[in-house]
């Protein structure tokens, strides 16, 4: 494995598995009492992040504080960047203090990338822009994995607001790396332009049409967030419309379960509910979004584990 | 940390230059005698578990666990026991994926703990394998049994039962198989280094 975590690409096949079976044993240390590995003692994590996020600061914060890391939380909005510090000084000024891992959020897109050029720690892409979340896909992959068995062959389809989303672009990425088939739909106006050379060089099949795609039976349904604070302009005409379009509502649950009664449902949260989800398909026993959250700090543990505990660079 | 020895994966070839120490006779033997000296040592199977540190510490665990129980009747909690995320030298080579550890149902507080691993030689595992049982509840008392103690500790640890003492320099390998782990006889040689 690299020494950074910028890109679910970064990620052979073998990387991935080691990466799952190593958080399947850290789920296990999640039941214990003492939730404490000793694993990253003396090991500082600082969490850099520019944009709001809940579920992911905090596991990556309980997963470092879990393998005894020291971890620092440093917002966009209290920091020096709010002074007017450029990124690069920031990081570098971090840097300077000999921290093992920069866990980095930030509005941009590439920001990750950039960052891993300018320090020496190891900088893990906790969601650069609409570009890529790469732990964000090994969580889904695992909580996928821990109910339906090996991804290989199965089928996923993706759902809603592709133009925005990071976590689809990592997803689809780390899907096809284990194997499974992928289907991405959206409405035109959300289906990112220039996806069609990328899904005819690594098989993702496009549509835009959900009831379809659910009719065909898919193995996991992956809704994404509508991410308003990301739209400019007029990507759907009402929120109702895109409902009714795409939503996952009580009708379409239920045509699911009729083509597929083992399928299940992932959304990488925060949710809409009423707009892509419906709170039937949220709270559904097929829905697995706690399940994702609850993966979320064993996943970012591995992570962690595989990044910093082995020698230099591991091999 | 025993080191080479405790990462050889199953099936390996063995050195063809290397001597036989015990054959699966001898180590059928040998666990035969631990599995009575652990029921001797305890006045019985009460409050026992038994515990492998993976990967061969595990089999070995389970033979000892049959074993008691064709000598006594009795059905002794057995599990296993990974050290990986407690080693002290997790800096000094790449990182690999922690193995399974399996408690059994009745936990371990207040029991005596049997921790079986196949080679004891730094004393490092053995460390690592208390950190790590700590964590998990507060046993009565641990105790250890190993197939074989190489000598060269670096650590204040001795095991309570031993297979087999062998004396052998640092350049030295001992190596381990089990039919069960790596799908062969039995069998411990000891390779490499020019002391003879």
């Amino acid at each position: 494995m690299n020494r950074h975590l910028l890109s679910s690409a970064d990620l052979t096949r073998d990387d991935v598995r080691m990466l799952l079976a190593t958080a399947s044993e850290m789920h296990e240390v999640q039941r214990r009492d003492v939730k404490k590995l000793p694993t990253l003692r003396g090991r500082t994590i600082i969490n850099l992040f520019f944009e709001d996020s809940t579920r992911t600061r905090s596991s990556f914060e309980i997963a470092g504080k879990w393998m005894s890391a020291d971890t620092i939380n440093i917002t966009g909005k209290g920091s020096s960047a709010s002074k007017g510090e450029s990124l690069r000084d920031t990081v570098r000024t971090i840097d300077a203090m000999a921290v093992d891992a920069i866990v980095m959020r930030h509005m941009a897109s590439g920001a990750a990338h950039q960052v891993a050029q300018w320090v020496d720690a190891s900088v893990i892409n906790a969601g650069d822009g609409t570009h890529e979340h790469p732990t964000q896909a090994l969580l889904d992959a695992y909580t996928i994995e821990q109910r339906l068995g090996d991804l290989d062959g199965a089928h996923v389809a993706i759902v809603g607001d592709l133009t925005h989303s990071r976590v689809f672009r990592s997803n689809a990425i780390m899907l096809r790396t284990l194997g499974a088939r992928v289907t991405l739909v959206a409405p035109p106006t959300l289906m990112p332009s220039g996806i069609r050379p990328w899904a005819a060089a690594d098989g993702l099949t496009l549509s835009d049409d959900l009831d379809a795609v659910l009719a065909s039976g898919p193995d996991a349904v992956m809704m994404l967030r509508v991410q308003r604070e990301r739209m400019s302009g007029g990507f759907f005409p009402t929120p109702r419309e895109y409902t009714v379009g795409f939503g996952l509502t009580r009708d379409r649950l239920r045509a699911l379960a009729d083509a597929n009664s083992d399928a299940v449902i992932c959304h990488p949260g925060p949710m809409n509910r009423g707009l892509e989800i419906s709170a039937d398909a949220a709270d559904a026993a097929r829905s697995l979004v706690l399940d994702q959250v609850s993966a979320g700090v064993a996943v970012r543990m591995s992570v962690l584990y595989h990044l910093l505990a082995g020698e230099g660079v591991a091999a | 940390m025993t080191r080479a020895d405790s990462i050889v994966p199953p099936g390996q070839p063995l050195d063809p230059d290397g001597r036989t120490v015990l054959t699966a006779s001898d180590v059928a033997r040998a666990l035969r005698r631990i599995a009575h000296e652990i029921l001797e040592h305890n006045k019985g199977p009460d409050d026992l578990v038994v515990l492998g540190i993976p990967s061969r510490g595990v089999e070995l665990a389970n033979r000892l666990v049959d074993l008691i129980r064709e000598v006594e009747g009795a059905e002794v909690p057995v599990g296993s026991l990974d050290i990986t995320m407690h080693r002290d030298d997790l800096r000094h080579q790449p990182t690999r994926a922690p193995m399974h550890t399996q408690i059994p149902s009745g936990g371990i507080d207040d029991k005596v703990v049997v921790l079986v691993d196949d080679v004891l030689y730094s004393g490092r595992t053995i460390r690592a394998a208390l950190d790590a049982l700590s964590d998990l509840g507060r046993p009565r008392a641990v105790r250890l049994a190993v197939l074989v103690d190489r000598g060269h500790r670096e650590l204040p640890i001795r095991a309570d039962h031993v297979g087999k003492n062998l004396p052998t320099s640092h350049a030295e390998k001992v190596q381990v198989r089990l039919a069960g782990h790596d799908g062969l006889e039995d069998v411990v040689r000891i390779a490499g280094g020019d002391a003879r």
